[in-house]
C-alpha cells in the first residue's frame, strides 16, 4: 500500500528537524519501503544494528506485537550524511517495546530517530532511551510519539532523551508527543541537553587523564544508558565501540 | 621539591593569592592552616591547574621544573596529586575503570609500561585494604552515592594507587568521624611518609595533625604566608585562635 508519492516538508511535524534536501537525494520511493514484522504472542524479537554511512539513508521499520510479545531494538546511528530511522510499533495486550538509540557525529549531518508507539491494548509497556553526542554543526534528533488508545488502560510508557554537545554549533532536539485517550496510564518523558561536566573534566585531569581520554570516558558513560537493557554483551560492546570510533574522528 | 615564589593568582577578576612564598622540600609534611577565605583552596587549585584560576605573577617549581609549563593531567603524570575538598561524582564510570585508566595514562606520560588488569586489581585491593575500604566500593561508580566520609577515604585510596611524589591535600579531614580520621591519617603516613615525597596538608583542625605529624606549619592569611613554625604552632592556634597568634607575629 503506497503511502505517499511526494516528499514531506519541514512543516510536517514528523519531519521538522529533517534534512529535506538529503531526503530529496534519497527519493520519494524510499518512503514506501517499510520493513514489516509481526511478533507472535509471547515471543521476543531482538535486533541491534548500526546505521549510517557517507550517503543519506532512510529506514522504516514497522512492528506489530501480539499479546505478551516483546520487541527490543538497539541502534547506533553514526551517519556522516542524513540518516533517519523510523520505527512504528503497535503493542498488543501486555506487550513490551524496548528501544535504545545513540546518535553521534560532527560535520553538518542530521541523524534522527522517529518512533511511533501505539498502545492499542491494555497493560502494554514501552521504554525508550536515546543519547545524542554531537560536535561541529552536527545534529541529533529524537521524535517520539506515543499514542494510547481508549481501551489501553494500565499502559506504561517512558521516553528519556539526553543530548551532549561537545562544541557550540552542534544541536540536539527532542520532540515527545503524547496522545492519550485512556485514563489509567503512566507516561513519562524527559529531555535534557548539556555539555561535558567541567568539574568532572578537571577532576579527571587531576588524576592524570588527558582531555581526549577524559572525553572518551565521559562520552562512553553517557552513551551507556542507551544500551543498559541490551542483554547481549558482545552486541552492546559492538554498538558502543562504533560510537566511540566515531568520536575518535573528531579532531 | 615544591618551591612557590611570590605567587599571585586571581579567581575571575578577584585577586586571592597576593605574594605567597613557600618551600616544601622532599621528606617534609607541611601543614597550612588559616581562617576561612584566606586562599587555602585557591592555592590547591592553582597548583592543580583548575580552569578559571589565573596566575598573574610569581612561579612554582616542582621537582626541578616549572609547574605552570604543564597541563593539569601532565602535572599528575609528573607526580602531583590533589586531594579534593569536594571529590567529584562521575556517573557511569567505575572507580576501577577510572583509576586504571588514570594510572596507565600517568605511566605512559612517564614512559612506563601499563599495568595489566590483574596487576591493577592486586594493587587496588592492597590500597583499599590500607584505608579499610571494601573492594566492592571500588567497583561502584566514582563517588556516586558515597557519603562525605567515604569520598574522602576514596580519595586516599586513589592516592595510594596513583602513588604520587607530592600530595596537596585540601581539607581531607573535613567530614570524617573520629575513627575515619585516624584511618585516613594513617593512610597518609603510610603512602606519603618517605624521604623522596612531600605533602602540603591544608586543614582547619589539630586532630588530623595528631596523626599526621607535620614537620612545619604555616598560617595562610589574606593570600600570603604570614607565619611559619614547627608543630607547636598548630597547637597554639588550636588553643588561642588565629587573631591572637597572628597579632603576636
Amino acid at each position: 500500500m503506497p503511502e505517499t508519492a511526494t516528499l514531506p516538508t519541514r512543516r510536517d511535524e514528523a519531519w521538522r528537524y529533517a534534512d529535506v534536501d538529503a531526503l530529496a537525494r534519497i527519493g520519494a520511493e524510499a518512503l514506501d519501503q517499510w520493513t514489516e514484522m509481526a511478533v507472535p504472542a509471547g515471543e521476543t524479537h531482538r535486533e541491534s544494528f548500526i546505521v549510517g554511512g557517507d550517503a543519506p539513508e532512510l529506514r522504516r521499520i514497522r512492528l506489530v506485537l501480539s499479546a505478551g510479545a516483546r520487541a527490543e531494538l538497539f541502534v547506533t546511528n553514526i551517519g556522516a550524511d542524513y540518516t533517519r530511522l523510523e520505527v512504528e510499533v503497535t503493542l498488543g495486550k501486555g506487550a513490551h517495546f524496548e528501544f535504545g538509540g545513540i546518535t553521534i557525529g560532527g560535520g553538518d549531518a542530521v541523524r534522527e530517530f522517529v518512533t511511533t508507539t501505539i498502545h492499542a491494548e491494555p497493560e502494554a509497556t514501552s521504554n525508550q532511551t536515546v543519547r545524542s553526542v554531537h560536535w561541529g554543526t552536527g545534529t541529533g534528533n529524537f521524535l517520539g510519539e506515543i499514542k494510547v488508545a481508549r481501551r489501553a488502560q494500565k499502559t506504561g510508557a517512558a521516553q528519556d532523551f539526553k543530548g551532549l554537545l561537545l562544541e557550540a554549533g552542534a544541536s540536539a532536539n527532542a520532540v515527545p508527543q503524547l496522545e492519550i485517550f485512556a485514563d489509567d496510564v503512566k507516561c513519562a518523558h524527559g529531555a535534557t541537553v548539556g555539555q561535558l561536566d567541567e568539574s568532572a573534566r578537571y577532576y579527571m585531569a587531576a588524576r592524570g587523564l588527558s582531555p581526549e581520554e577524559t572525553r572518551r570516558l565521559l562520552v562512553q558513560a553517557f552513551l551507556g544508558d542507551a544500551l543498559v537493557e541490551l542483554g547481549d554483551d558482545a552486541e552492546r560492546e559492538r554498538l558502543l565501540e562504533a560510537a566511540l570510533e566515531k568520536l575518535e574522528e573528531r579532531k | 621539591m615544591l618551591n612557590i615564589e611570590n605567587l599571585h593568582a586571581n579567581v575571575g577578576d578577584t585577586p586571592i593569592l597576593k605574594g605567597l612564598t613557600l618551600e616544601v622540600p622532599a621528606g617534609e609534611v607541611h601543614a597550612i592552616m588559616g581562617p576561612n577565605g584566606a586562599g587555602k583552596s585557591t592555592l590547591a587549585h592553582v597548583l592543580g591547574g583548575k580552569p578559571g584560576y589565573e596566575v598573574t605573577q610569581g612561579s612554582v617549581e616542582f621537582r626541578g621544573g616549572d609547574l605552570f609549563d604543564l597541563d593539569p593531567h601532565e602535572r599528575a603524570g609528573a607526580g602531583l596529586f590533589l586531594g579534593f575538598q569536594y571529590p567529584v561524582e562521575i556517573p557511569g564510570v567505575s572507580n576501577v575503570q577510572f583509576l586504571r585508566e588514570a594510572l596507565n595514562s600517568q605511566r605512559k606520560y612517564r614512559g612506563e609500561e601499563p599495568l595489566s588488569g590483574g596487576e591493577f586489581l592486586k594493587l587496588a585491593k592492597e590500597k583499599a585494604g590500607l584505608l579499610k575500604m571494601d573492594m566492592e566500593m571500588l567497583k561502584r561508580q566514582v563517588n556516586v552515592g558515597f557519603s562525605g566520609g567515604e569520598k574522602k577515604r576514596a580519595e586516599m585510596v586513589q592516592m595510594g594507587i596513583l602513588d604520587p611524589k607530592f600530595a596537596v591535600l585540601d581539607e581531607t579531614d573535613s567530614g570524617l568521624d573520629i575513627d575515619a580520621l585516624r584511618i585516613v591519617g594513617e593512610g597518609i603516613n603510610s603512602i606519603m611518609r618517605s624521604p623522596d615525597k612531600g605533602v602540603l596538608l591544608i586543614t582547619h583542625y589539630q586532630r588530623l595533625l595528631d596523626v599526621v605529624k607535620p614537620d612545619r606549619v604555616s598560617i595562610l592569611a589574606d593570600g600570603r604566608i604570614v607565619q611559619t613554625g614547627g608543630p607547636e604552632l598548630a597547637l597554639r592556634l588550636e588553643g588561642e585562635g588565629y587573631d591572637a597568634v597572628m597579632a603576636d607575629a
